[in-house]
């Protein structure tokens, strides 16, 4: 890269061909104030806030050479204008001034010319006190207007985009920052500017009101108030917060937050969140993060939550001590010995998974992981390896996402593959129905339902000359040119990822597809370097840690569970998501085995349980979670934890004390200690090496809020990628034939980001946009079965066993498969993997 | 020897002089001094003419003020329960008055002049509890022809939290 020499305000710099100004100044730490202007997107130059003067050394025409003064020196040529160092790439031997008279006086009229119709809000503004346009203002601004009150413009203050970000129209200085982002950065062109000059506003194209699931971050780097979330809205002012540091739950792309707290007199005095923040990581987030995220915590202040321990006693559930609790679960335990079954949900942090498994593995029980994804061991055979970054894949990379409505299930992940493509990668789409990363596949590969592995399997078979026999439900599919071009798209590559998700997978589908996805990265040599691997894309934010720790879902757990002397489940309801752990597994049947629910509320298993334990959320206390991509990543705590609480994998201690064991209890950081020491992949890592932080870029933060936006500067860690456990081999994965029924319909799984979770349902204000429960279905298919848009059906299963009626609303697409039925997940519809089903009209309510 | 009756008399004079002034000595609590013209008392969150409230809730008095003694909690106005101009309303603000040492800051903060420091001195608890006042106790009686807050107002009319001031000097 060639590198260009000048000077701004006296400093010399030195940077790469085509930096802007701005930037070239920022890295030497000179701030040229910018409105429109930000890092993360394209130079607009609309604000004019950036000016400067500019000089260049004159070029003799003959020669070429540069002309020199008498003293030696570059004779400078200085532009008439002011010009912006926004738009402006550095060239060599240029002369930058932004402190001059000059440049000074620009600025200051742009100000001035921005404040004519500014409204004096500052004391009532969600921005005022980390305001751009206030803290410019101060710097360069005039101090004084010449304007006339009387000709200030008054318009709306009150106008909600959608019911999430609210604009205040005489705040807005159209910078563009925020169509811009969800244009360029986003591309959920959903906003947008109407009318022109000072009647110009910002407006939402769309139903409901600006509909994008990263529509909280516009709020982040709008420079003025212009922009603000319901969730914040006049609830502090932001002097008045604190912060601390903490891992996004929702999803296991695990974005790096900040959370804002403050005491509330309304809530007794108690410190209560009340924002969330990104957090900056260059690695994982970025600067960005989900509307999912950022509203979704609501559920760990909830007021449903459990606050002491229950024992059931002549069948009630009934308050009791810790010590009553925790002895009497220990004794049964011990009774229970190697017929424990502990089944723990991916929501659990790497030291509560850490400390269940002890406790199971101790006493020969059986460790569970609860859900339905494969593939975990795989990917710490062959993941991502230290160093890897989705903002440095490129045109040398080609990126597969098999099996993922990644725009739901990650949509972070979303976002950087999407860039990825932009910038130039191969990116190939396989899914059996159309998402919304088709529109940046250089590749699309369609298959039915059921052969995710089995399409895999035909892409390995084009670029090899031994060709296995592959199912009949994909054997066109190996002849068909857009599978052989990706294939070769793939094996070309110098770097290749594979993202692959749970689309239509039950357990078994999805251990072959992960299979799979190993064998063609073998298959082309994408393992072990720098940007080549597999990535789950799993449905709870720590499922790779649980098994990086030896947890493991298994096939058909309600009949599994049936060997269970004694059930230990934390973070996980069964009895809440499939009836079929009521029936097969026992659970609330007068066989149920001795059942210990260890959980943030009373969940429907929590009601069947024989001792309930109550825990502390993630906000109340210290923990780390294993990202997707194996990033190990630190919580703090945000707020005090309540009283008399513990932290889960303190209660699995307490119970393993009780049994003799020697387990810690107190500190998650000497958990996670233990943790390293005796998990190989974990080997070296402790909490101080998760807090390290080294310098990113774009620089944001508190100072720098101008340039990057309210972001958080990242001081707390920016966590660690676990390097490969060993070399994985290739092996044929057990393919499971899931033929289309003969008559019937075949209900596949599909995953939603805004679904009806515990851990969603508690933030009201996202209420809209969680739909009722419904599924999906072909309009062919239902103009067959005459079941029209909008109307209650029920899913019978044809192997029998009532889903006990859950109704649903049908919604009819034609780019559905035929025969298929999409059933999203957490909505009630207990759908593990594909089910053979038929559909019927729900019967009338009498009334 | 005359020194001494000189001295004596002296004295005397004295004692004479003052019996026959009138004494400064205020029969406090039955009679008040009246306090000067810019005395700094007990706080008073004034209201508009309508019975509006001035305080919007900005948390400046709170942040200026040097004792930390000031703490707002901010809520959102509708015009069904308006409480006062503006999106943004105080729905607690509480002096802590142990800590308040009558700077007068908050008053210079307030960007509508919705907290004014009285005359009133007599800030005595027996707790420190009751040493917290509350915007109940703050908050000015509405005015003959105000309404107490909130008020229920046409949509429309009172959507700024900050008074027109025509000259900013004002
Ligand atoms: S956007 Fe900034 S300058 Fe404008 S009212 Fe808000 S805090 Fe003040
Ligand atoms: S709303 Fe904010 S980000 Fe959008 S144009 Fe206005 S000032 Fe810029
Ligand atoms: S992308 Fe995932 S981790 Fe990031 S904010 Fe959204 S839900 Fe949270
Ligand atoms: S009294 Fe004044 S400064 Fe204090 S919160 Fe109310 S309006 Fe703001
Ligand atoms: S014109 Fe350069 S920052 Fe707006």
């Amino acid at each position: 890269m060639k590198m260009v020499n000048l000077t701004i305000d006296g400093k010399t710099v030195t940077v790469p061909e085509g930096t802007l100004i701005v930037n070239a100044a920022k890295k030497v730490g000179i701030d040229i104030p910018v409105f429109c202007y930000h890092p993360k997107m394209e130079p607009v130059g609309m604000c004019r806030m950036c000016l400067v003067e500019i000089g260049r050394p004159v070029i003799d025409r003959t020669t070429g050479q540069v002309v020199r003064e008498d003293d030696g020196s570059p004779k400078m040529q200085f532009g008439p204008k002011l010009e912006t160092a926004c738009t402006t790439p550095v060239s060599e031997g240029m002369v930058v001034l932004g402190t001059s008279e000059k440049a000074k006086a620009g600025r200051q009229d742009i100000i001035e010319f921005l404040l004519t119709s500014h409204p004096l809000d500052c004391p009532i503004c969600d921005k005022g006190g980390e305001c751009p346009l206030q803290n410019l203002t101060m710097e360069f601004g005039p101090g004084e207007s010449r304007y006339l009150y009387d000709e200030k413009m008054h318009l709306a203050k009150h106008v909600p985009l959608g019911e999430l970000i609210y604009l205040d129209r005489e705040r807005c200085i159209q910078c563009g920052r925020c169509v811009r982002f969800q244009d360029q950065v986003v591309d959920d062109p959903v906003i947008g500017f109407f009318q022109r000059g000072r009647s110009l506003e910002i407006v939402t194209y769309s139903e409901p009101g600006f509909d994008s699931v990263f529509s909280g971050n516009t709020t982040d780097i709008c420079p003025v108030g212009a922009l603000t979330t319901t969730d914040f809205r006049f609830k502090a002012r932001p002097w008045e917060l604190r912060s601390a540091a903490s891992i996004c739950t929702q999803c296991p792309v695990g974005c790096n937050i900040a959370f804002n707290t403050r005491r509330e007199a309304v809530s007794g005095g108690k410190w209560v969140i009340k924002r969330v923040m990104p957090r900056q990581n260059e690695w994982v987030n970025e600067i960005w993060m989900c509307d999912k995220g950022r509203f979704g915590y609501h559920y760990s202040k909830s007021a449903e939550r459990l606050t002491q321990p229950l024992v059931r006693r002549q069948g009630e559930l009934a308050p009791a001590t810790w010590e009553e609790a925790l002895s009497f679960v220990a004794e049964r335990f011990q009774q229970a010995g190697d017929g424990l079954f502990s089944i723990a949900g991916g929501r659990l942090s790497n030291e509560d998974l850490y400390n269940q498994g002890k406790l199971t593995d101790s006493l020969g029980g059986k460790k569970v992981l609860y859900g339905t994804m494969g593939g975990g061991d795989l990917t710490a055979q062959s993941g991502l390896v230290p160093g890897s970054n989705f903002s440095d894949m490129g045109k040398e990379t080609a990126i597969l996402v098999v099996a993922s409505d990644l725009h739901e299930e990650a949509p972070i992940w979303w976002l950087r593959v999407k860039q990825a493509a932009e910038r130039g990668a191969q990116l190939i789409v396989a899914n059996p129905r159309p998402t919304r990363l088709d529109a940046y596949a250089t590749h699309l590969v369609r298959y039915p339902y059921g052969s995710e592995a089995g399409a895999l399997l035909a892409m390995v078979n084009t670029l090899s000359a031994k060709r296995p026999d592959l199912p009949e439900a994909v054997a066109n599919l190996v002849r068909s040119p857009e599978l052989k071009a990706a294939a070769k798209a793939f094996a070309e590559a110098e770097n290749a990822v594979i993202l692959y998700g749970s689309e239509g997978t039950g357990l078994e589908t999805s251990t072959a597809l992960a299979q799979s996805c190993q064998n063609l990265l073998l298959a082309t040599g994408h393992i072990g370097r720098i940007n080549n691997g597999l990535v789950a894309v799993w449905q709870r934010v720590n499922d790779q840690g649980a098994w990086e720790l030896g947890w493991r879902p298994v096939a058909n757990l309600p009949e599994a569970m049936q060997a269970a002397r004694a059930l230990y489940v934390a973070a996980a309801d069964p009895a809440g998501d499939d009836p079929a752990y009521l029936a097969e597994g026992r659970l609330g049947s007068q066989e149920q085995a001795f059942l210990v629910v260890q959980d943030l509320f009373l969940t429907a298993t929590a009601r069947l349980a024989d001792v309930v334990l109550p825990v502390q959320a993630w906000t109340e206390r210290e923990g780390s979670y294993t990202s997707g991509e194996r990033r190990v990543q630190r919580f703090y705590p945000v707020v005090p934890e309540l009283a008399d609480s513990y932290a889960d994998f303190s209660v699995a201690g307490q119970i393993g004390k009780r049994l003799g064991l020697d387990m810690e209890i107190r500190l998650a950081g000497r958990t996670f200690a233990r943790l390293a020491s005796e998990t190989p992949a974990f080997t070296g890592l402790s909490y101080a090496r998760l807090a390290e932080v080294v310098e990113q870029w774009p620089i944001v933060g508190r100072g720098d809020l101008y340039y990057g936006g309210t972001t958080y500067e990242n001081s707390q860690g920016i966590g660690v990628q676990l390097p490969l456990t060993s070399a994985g081999g290739l092996s044929w994965p057990k393919l499971v034939e899931v033929g289309m029924p003969k008559i019937g319909l075949l209900a596949v799984p599909i995953t939603r980001l805004y679904d009806h979770g515990s851990t969603l349902l508690p933030s009201s204000m996202l209420h809209q946009r969680i739909p009722e429960p419904y599924v999906v279905l072909n309009d062919q298919d239902a103009e067959r079965l005459k079941i029209s848009e909008g109307a209650a059906i029920q899913l019978i299963p044809a192997e029998g066993g009532s889903w006990l009626g859950v109704r649903a609303i049908a919604r009819l697409r034609s780019d559905v498969p035929e025969r298929i039925v999409l059933v999203p997940r957490s909505f009630g519809l207990p759908v593990a993997g594909p089910t053979v089903v038929s559909v019927r009209l729900a019967e009338r309510v009498l009334a | 020897m005359a020194g001494i009756i000189g001295e004596i008399l002296r004295g005397l004079s004295t004692t004479l002089h003052m019996a026959a002034t009138k004494p400064v000595t205020i029969q406090y609590p039955e009679v008040k001094r009246p306090v000067r013209p810019r005395f700094k008392g007990r706080h008073h969150l004034m209201r508009y003419d309508n019975g509006m409230e001035k305080c919007i809730g900005c948390s400046l008095c709170s942040a200026a003020c040097p004792a930390d003694a000031i703490f707002v909690e901010a809520a959102e106005n509708t015009d069904e329960e308006r409480y006062s101009p503006g999106e943004r309303y105080a729905r607690v603000y509480e002096i802590n008055m142990l800590r308040c040492i009558f700077c007068g800051y908050c008053e210079d903060a307030c960007p509508t002049e919705a907290i004014v420091l009285g005359d009133n001195y007599e800030l005595s608890f027996t707790d420190r509890r009751s040493s917290i006042y509350a915007k109940e106790m703050l908050l000015v009686p509405v005015d003959e022809g105000g309404k107490p807050t909130p008020q229920k107002v046409e949509p429309g009319i009172y959507t700024r939290s900050i008074p027109v001031m025509q000259d900013p000097k004002d």
